[in-house]
């Protein structure tokens, strides 16, 4: 174990990998002289050299097809979106290209690859810069979508997503880069699709990834003052979904509520709820309660940008209604 | 005979005459945008500005050379690095600080920041995020401009890293295809954040990139704001007379990094010394003007207090404003109100 940040171990993650399968390469802007924007490629153009980290033009539609196409001949792509907000520019070759080669080759053609980079929102960067958009990509059949919510995670989970043979949607958060843990050294694989309980508790489920799983710890904290005991449910991997440890953790609390950074509007809650409702109806006491980021584009100004976000206040707030403590 | 030398008085730059008081005004202009910007920059190491923030220093000529070239009538859009641009084409500066600041009374009242400056009376339209955004966006009023017959042009601005989107091709094209009246503009500062031109183009010289087209280009000094002026005007006209649309690639630098957070360790101390005390825009024009014997030393110093003055009270002033009322989050979002848009009955918070 050492203590490091959410960004070392991405990079060690990424360093191991490539010490270890020659195939694998990362690609993106600024991720080799430049060692990333956001720093995560540190030291990796020096370590592996500039045919396996390279430094592209502003092109993401281009080179990420060139990941899907190198994907599909063997080798084992990851490629940076500086944000996922520039990944919109790629939809056409993650979604109609990676998604459904597979199944559109008839098995013929895989499409082993990681597309990463930062997620949701950062600080006062207004509406083009500040989205969640882990639900477009995880209503595609065809994608993984992984959504790490401390160093620890972000390692063991960044591994398996570069040895899956699919292709995988890798959502960090920017916010997150700089967050210290305890992180196993060496070999540490944390398989897709694996739900984490974060905190046991016996009153109300929550669920929440990525940077609301903080969001809903210290909400949980609050709680606990006034004798309410949440369980927080890290789901990690948001596709495939772990829908038995969601389940299993209501059918313990019979309340959920469910937090996420995005839309409210066809979002992750809304699926998670109704997967609660489809299998943990007789299991719940009150209503599924969602807390979601505002349905608006993310305003600059500080006060309104406070209002968009989902806040710990209304974490403890929907978990004191569920458990008719309003 | 005194009389009409003062009429008289101005410099002939390769045949183009520029009056006393238009070198005034292109000089003062540039240097606000530069104290503009210098407070900016102070302002968000005092964290009262946030998120990213770009600077256009070493720039200025590019904007203002372009400005006194287009007509208010024509559509200027760029990138997020927009406010010299935005000043140059006369918004009011207090507001574009209030927008930096995220206070009620900012351009887009505090709704956008930095990246997000529009003034849809100056025919402004942002302030785009995504890099290469703006192109298809450009083409867009192009073709507006060519369907309504409103004798207009469209200047489309773009960096040299932006023009490596694939949109900007497709715009090309669809240009070149339908005559629209456009200027495609590079502003070649040779940097795309911490990337060399060399190291992400092929074809170095971006003037060329329009050929395949058959979209004739034009590079041009954007140190210089007279040459600048100049030539630009020859594209805007080439654009107008409905010839089609002309990429001109601007030559300038930033002195600053790509944004606030960006030490600009890529590139060395020599280089930025070179544009930065070789090719000054304002320092080239303050000496042009005071040979030809228009101005002084001292005039421009007064000048300079002046300007510095009046920046400081717009921020004052600036940052006197109330931050946005919070109705203004649920505001803008649709034309009219739209049932399911709105905060939802039962919501929490
Ligand atoms: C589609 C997209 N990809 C990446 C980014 C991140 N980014 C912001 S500015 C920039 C560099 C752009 O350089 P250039 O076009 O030369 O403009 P300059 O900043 O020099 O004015 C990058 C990569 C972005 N905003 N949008
Ligand atoms: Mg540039």
């Amino acid at each position: 174990m050492s203590k490091i940040t959410y960004r070392e171990a991405l990079n060690q993650a990424m360093a191991e990998e490539m010490a270890r399968d020659k195939n694998v390469f990362l690609m993106g802007e600024e991720v080799a002289e430049y060692n990333g924007a956001y720093k995560v490629s540190q030291g990796l153009l020096d370590k592996f050299g500039p045919k396996r980290v390279i430094d592209t033009p502003i092109t993401e539609l281009g080179f990420a097809g060139l990941g899907v196409g190198a994907a599909m001949t063997g080798l084992r792509p990851i490629i940076e979106f500086m944000t996922w907000n520039f990944a919109m520019l790629a939809l056409d070759q993650i979604v109609n290209a990676a998604a459904k080669m597979k199944y559109m080759s008839g098995g013929q053609y895989s499409v082993p690859m990681v597309f990463r980079g930062a997620g949701g929102s950062a600080a006062r960067v207004g509406a083009q810069h500040s989205q969640s958009l882990e639900n477009w990509l995880a209503n595609v059949p065809g994608l993984k979508v992984v959504m790490p919510s401390n160093p620890a995670d972000a390692k063991g989970l960044l591994k398996a997503s570069i040895r899956d043979n699919d292709t995988v949607i890798f959502i960090e958060n920017e916010i997150n880069y700089g967050d210290v843990g305890e992180v196993p050294d060496g070999e540490y694989l944390i398989p897709l699709g694996k739900a984490d309980v974060k905190r046991a508790g016996t009153d109300v489920t929550i669920v929440a990834h990525s940077r609301m799983t903080g969001f809903a710890l210290e909400a949980a904290r609050e709680l606990a003052k006034e004798g309410i005991e949440a369980e927080v449910v890290d789901p990690r991997t948001i596709r495939p979904l772990d829908e038995q440890t969601i389940l299993a953790s209501v059918a313990k609390t019979n309340r959920a509520v469910v937090v996420e950074e995005g839309w409210r509007f066809a979002g992750i809650g809304a699926e998670i709820s109704a997967r609660i409702m489809e299998g943990g109806f007789d299991d719940l006491d009150a209503p599924v309660i969602r807390v979601t980021g505002k349905d608006v584009p993310m305003p600059y100004a500080a006060n309104l940008e406070a209002l968009a976000l989902p806040s710990v206040r209304e974490i403890v707030e929907a978990a004191r209604t569920a458990c008719g403590r309003a | 005979m005194a009389a009409k030398q003062k009429q008289d008085a101005g410099i002939t730059h390769d045949g183009v005459f520029f009056a006393q008081e238009t070198l005034q005004e292109m000089h003062d202009q540039m240097l606000f945008i530069r104290r503009f910007e210098e407070k900016a920059g102070q302002m968000y190491g005092l964290k009262k500005i946030g998120g990213f923030c770009h600077l256009c220093n070493g720039q200025e000529a590019v904007c203002v050379g372009l400005n006194h070239a287009a007509m208010a009538s024509d559509y200027i859009m760029t990138s997020y690095r927009d406010h010299g641009h935005i000043l140059a084409r006369g918004a009011d500066a207090t507001a574009v600080m209030a927008e930096l600041l995220g206070r009620a009374g900012g351009v887009v009242k505090g709704k956008g920041g930095s990246m997000h400056m529009f003034d849809a009376d100056k025919n402004f339209a942002g302030g785009n995020g995504i890099v290469g955004e703006q192109v298809p966006i450009g083409l867009g009023f192009g073709f507006s401009n060519w369907y309504k017959d409103d004798g207009g042009v469209t200047i489309c601005i773009m960096g040299d890293g932006g023009i490596n989107q694939g949109a900007v091709y497709e715009s090309f094209n669809m240009a070149a295809l339908w005559k629209l009246p456009i200027v495609f503009m590079v502003e070649n500062n040779q940097y795309a954040m911490g990337t060399s031109l060399d190291r992400a183009s092929a074809e170095t010289q971006l003037f060329k990139r329009g050929i395949s087209f058959k979209i004739p280009g034009m590079k041009i000094d954007g140190m210089d704001v007279l040459e600048f002026k100049k030539k630009v005007a020859e594209a805007i006209e080439h654009a107008r007379s409905g010839q089609g649309p002309i990429l001109v690639e601007a030559m300038t630098y930033r002195y600053r990094g790509h944004s606030m957070s960006d030490p600009a360790t890529y590139r060395t101390r020599e280089e930025v010394d070179e544009w930065r005390t070789g090719r000054d825009p304002i320092a080239r024009l303050e000496s042009q003007m005071i040979d030809a014997g228009l101005a002084s030393e001292e005039s421009f110093k007064q000048k300079d207090r002046e300007i510095k003055k009046e920046v400081a009270a717009i921020a004052k002033a600036a940052e006197a404003q109330p931050e946005p009322d919070a109705s203004e989050l649920w505001s803008d979002i649709y034309s009219d109100p739209i049932a399911g848009a709105y905060p939802y009955p039962g919501k929490v918070g």
